[in-house]
């Protein structure tokens, strides 16, 4: 599964780093600690969660995540916006919440264990 | 002769500068990746790093990070100017944070960060001295974790 059928699928926002959405999502991780995502994320993780700030592109390519999903409607602040597009980094968006956004990615097939 | 190979860099860190966050440690990955070094490696160093990055930037005026990779080993070695650590290990203790409450509004400050980094490196040593400033010094041996 790559991240662009996802998009289309849940009909997520694309808020920055679309240069990268053919890239494949192997699973994924809810959190908005950022040392739990260091912990646990995992490369190729989509990585869910409701913090806007510039930290989380450094966190996500530092991990070689996938991409980033926003919950809740929120906008990534401006910062977060241009280093995704610095680091190719997809920055998608949602008006959905975790929960929510997590039932329908597992409905699409994917898992957090691998 | 081999022992005398070494790749140096050095850079600094600002404290407060939450906007440049994360950015040494990324260097650091993508110069380690450049020199060909094994990814489990890579990723442990990129994960202690960021962590000692983060604390330089949340809790200290000024660091230095400085980094060596040798043919048996990479050694990070952060030094600051701040206000120290009285108790070393309840700083260590996992979910102990001094954070204030906007950090943890930004998702730091669960406590995991020092543990992160003794967990992610093959060596680990920190001193502090109070109202100076800490030194951590972490080693990640090239050919995976030592026995």
């Amino acid at each position: 599964m790559t991240l662009s059928d996802i998009v289309r699928q849940l009909e997520l926002k694309v808020h920055a780093g679309r240069g990268g959405l053919d890239r494949p999502v192997a699973g994924a991780y809810i959190g908005d600690l950022m040392s739990d995502v260091m912990a646990h994320g995992r490369k190729d993780d989509l990585w869910i969660t409701i913090q806007i700030h510039p930290n989380v592109v450094a966190v996500a390519v530092l991990k070689d995540l996938a991409g980033v999903i926003i919950t809740n409607g929120r906008e990534p602040s401006e910062d977060t916006v241009r280093q995704s597009e610095e680091q190719r980094l997809p920055l998608l968006g949602t008006s959905l919440g975790a929960f929510e956004l997590s039932g329908r990615l597992h409905q699409l097939g994917l898992r957090g264990a691998r | 002769m081999e022992e005398d190979l070494c790749y140096r860099q050095e850079y600094s860190l600002k404290g407060g500068e939450f906007a440049r966050a994360g950015e040494v440690s990324r260097r650091i990955k993508d110069l380690l990746k450049e020199l060909g070094l094994d990814v489990q490696v890579v990723r442990r160093a990129a994960i202690a790093s960021f962590e000692a990055e983060m604390n330089v930037i949340m809790y200290a005026f000024q660091g230095t990070v400085r980094l060596a990779v040798t043919p048996a080993d990479v050694t990070i070695i952060v030094d600051d100017h701040g206000p120290g650590i009285p108790d070393i290990e309840l700083a260590m203790t996992e979910g102990y944070s001094t954070a204030t409450r906007e950090m943890r509004e930004l998702g730091f400050g669960a406590g995991m960060g020092l543990p992160n980094i003794k967990r992610n490196a093959d060596v680990f040593r920190i001193v502090s001295e109070p109202g100076r400033g800490t030194r951590l010094e972490m080693t990640f041996a090239r050919d995976g974790r030592p026995s």
